[in-house]
């Protein structure tokens, strides 16, 4: 192997039956080592993109390639150093834990007496050991995590796909889960996750890809994504009865000096500023002269909703 | 070969452990056969059918060959339906993610329903025999039923299998099952003989396999091996006729599900 890339996806495309159009023309790299993570709403394409990844799903255009290996033409062999971690519990509620890791050993082909250690190893990783003969039935969510976890370790992989990792997980679980994938990012896996969680790909991801409508619109760390917005956010809201002075105001706004850039959307002015300590008092100032009554007023750095905001044109948790 | 019968043993060996935690629903499965149809219609009808008719000593004698293809068309039928559970909930995906064969998840299933079927059919074959029907044919009698009955089994769980993968939503699963085993039931020799219908259900009945395997486990139970072999030797060929188009028919949705 001794690929420089972990993950390689190219122009990649699916188009379902009936055609629908779930992902178009996306590309990305993925470097050895770094948690990765696909950042979208539910629909946008993250979920196929993974699939196609971990060889489940043909894509209809475009390649992708795991440690140089393409997942069409060498599925099994990507299949080999790949571990998945699914969106839903993909659990056997009448299996054990130890039952789920010893069928994945398995098909993973492992001898017996290396299963055994690997076993052993992954449960004590995701602290499942004392739970491990219990049927997974009784397992809380946060435990059924752990066991989703520990089958995708099974293979010892290279490369770690989770999809929606803590979904649906109350706050401590989501943390440990975190702490798990920071753990394996120290071992020195590559992880890649899908989420719609922005403080999750703010805190837990090296990169990120912002996918929207099936196609990527900005890749990079959260605090490159951040400081190319060019500046931090004031907010202001316009009293209902002064919404006329709107336009008026976003003019005069544009032109004071330290202020980059301004969009209106209804009754808000998004104002980026360079240094809000100097522009800040010129800002009120200027709503002051025009008489204009505000509801509102925010101020914040950055944050990784704004870089949604700003290459999607909405929301993630918009509906 | 060695890491293919690794996958397809540890898969059949969690069909088998699904199974030994459900104990109840095992106990149903296994009983209902016998329950609903050897005891209560076997013994509901016993009076009102006319042997003469029927052509047996006892409608329970006749009814005997009719539950045993019965049962093994239900376990066919249903054979898919632990994937169906396993498609939606993500199992499914898990499994095809990692470096098998793609085939063994299938083969696992095949073979799981195969063995329960047989020793459903072995206790059915029991409890008919402490009604009083005795196989003539005996031990070798019964290892044919048996053959017969995976014979038939393998193309009613393709249909299963293929169904799970294709349908949109498990309710739709579940009614086309019922959709198609009551009619195949009726529409067959397992009630009633071919003479006792309607002509159109006569003629219908006669495009049914299970009509078909019915009348060749009949004379195993009650006539003799004279009687039988010439129905066994139609029934392999209706059968493998039967299992090829299934498996053709079916192919299409593992392919598409299972890459």
């Amino acid at each position: 192997m001794g690929s420089s890339v972990a993950i390689e996806v190219s122009h990649l495309s699916k188009i379902y039956e009936g055609e629908v159009t779930a992902v178009e023309d996306v590309t990305f790299q993925v470097s050895p080592g770094e948690v990765f993570g696909l950042l979208g709403p539910n629909g946008a394409g993250k979920t196929t993109t993974l699939r196609v990844l971990i060889t489940v799903l043909r894509p209809s255009g475009g390649t992708a390639r795991v440690l140089g290996l393409d997942v069409v033409e060498q599925a099994t062999q990507v299949r080999q150093i790949i571990g998945y971690v699914p969106q839903e519990r993909a659990i056997d509620r009448f299996l054990t834990g130890r039952e789920h890791l010893q069928l994945l050993a398995s098909l993973y082909h492992l001898p017996k007496d290396r299963a055994s250690v690997r076993i052993a190893e992954v449960l004590k990783l995701v602290n499942l050991e004392n739970k491990a003969d219990e049927v997974a039935r009784n397992y809380s969510g946060g435990m059924k995590r752990k066991l989703d976890i520990a089958c995708g370790l099974i293979p010892d992989p290279k490369v770690l796909f989770m999809d929606e990792p803590t979904l649906g997980l109350d706050v401590q679980s989501r943390l440990k889960v975190w702490e798990h994938i920071r753990e394996l990012k120290a071992r020195g896996i590559t992880i890649m996750v899908t989420t719609n969680y922005l403080d999750e790909a703010d805190q837990l991801c090296d990169r990120i890809a912002i996918i929207d409508g099936g196609r990527v619109k900005a890749i990079g760390s959260p605090n490159e994504l951040k400081s190319g917005l060019g500046g931090d956010v004031v907010t202001l809201t316009l009293a209902a009865g002064d919404l006329d002075k709107i336009e008026g105001l976003a003019q005069a706004l544009k032109a004071q000096e330290g202020v980059r850039a301004v969009s209106v959307k209804q009754n808000v002015l998004d104002i980026r500023v360079a240094s809000p300590e100097k522009t800040l008092p010129a800002i009120l100032a200027l709503v002051g002269a025009r008489r204009c009554r505000l509801e509102f007023v925010d101020y914040h750095r950055p944050r990784l909703d704004d870089v949604f905001l700003t290459h999607t044109g909405h929301r993630i948790q918009e509906d | 070969m060695e890491q293919y019968l690794q996958e397809v043993g540890a898969l059949t060996m969690r069909w088998v452990r699904r199974l030994s935690r459900e104990k109840f629903s095992m106990l149903f499965t296994l009983a209902q056969p016998m329950v609903f149809w050897l005891i209560f219609f076997g013994n509901l009808f016993q009076r009102t059918a006319n042997t003469q008719v029927v052509q047996a000593p006892s409608y329970i004698a006749f009814l005997a060959a009719g539950v045993v293809v019965m049962t093994i068309l239900n376990n066919g039928l249903a054979g898919g339906t632990d994937l169906l559970f396993d498609k939606e909930n993500g199992f499914l995906e898990r499994l095809m993610s990692t470096p098998i064969s793609r085939t063994s998840v299938v083969i696992s299933r095949f073979l799981f329903v195969m063995a329960i079927t047989s020793l459903q059919v072995l206790v059915i074959l029991g409890v008919a025999y402490l009604m009083g029907v005795k196989p003539v044919t005996g031990i070798g009698g019964v290892a044919v039923i048996i053959l017969i009955g995976l014979l038939f089994g393998v193309g009613l769980t393709a249909i299963s299998m293929a169904l799970a993968f294709s349908v949109k939503s498990h309710g739709d699963f579940f009614s086309m099952l019922g959709f198609l085993s009551l009619p195949m039931i009726f529409l067959s020799t397992a009630l009633v003989p071919l003479a006792a219908m309607p002509v159109w259900m006569a003629v219908l009945a006669r495009l049914n396999p299970m009509t078909w395997a019915i009348d060749a486990v009949r004379p195993l139970i009650l006539s003799g091996w004279a009687a039988a072999l010439p129905k066994i030797g139609i029934v392999v060929i209706v059968m493998t006729v039967f299992d090829a188009v299934c498996l053709f028919g079916a192919a299409r949705a593992f392919r598409r599900t299972l890459g």
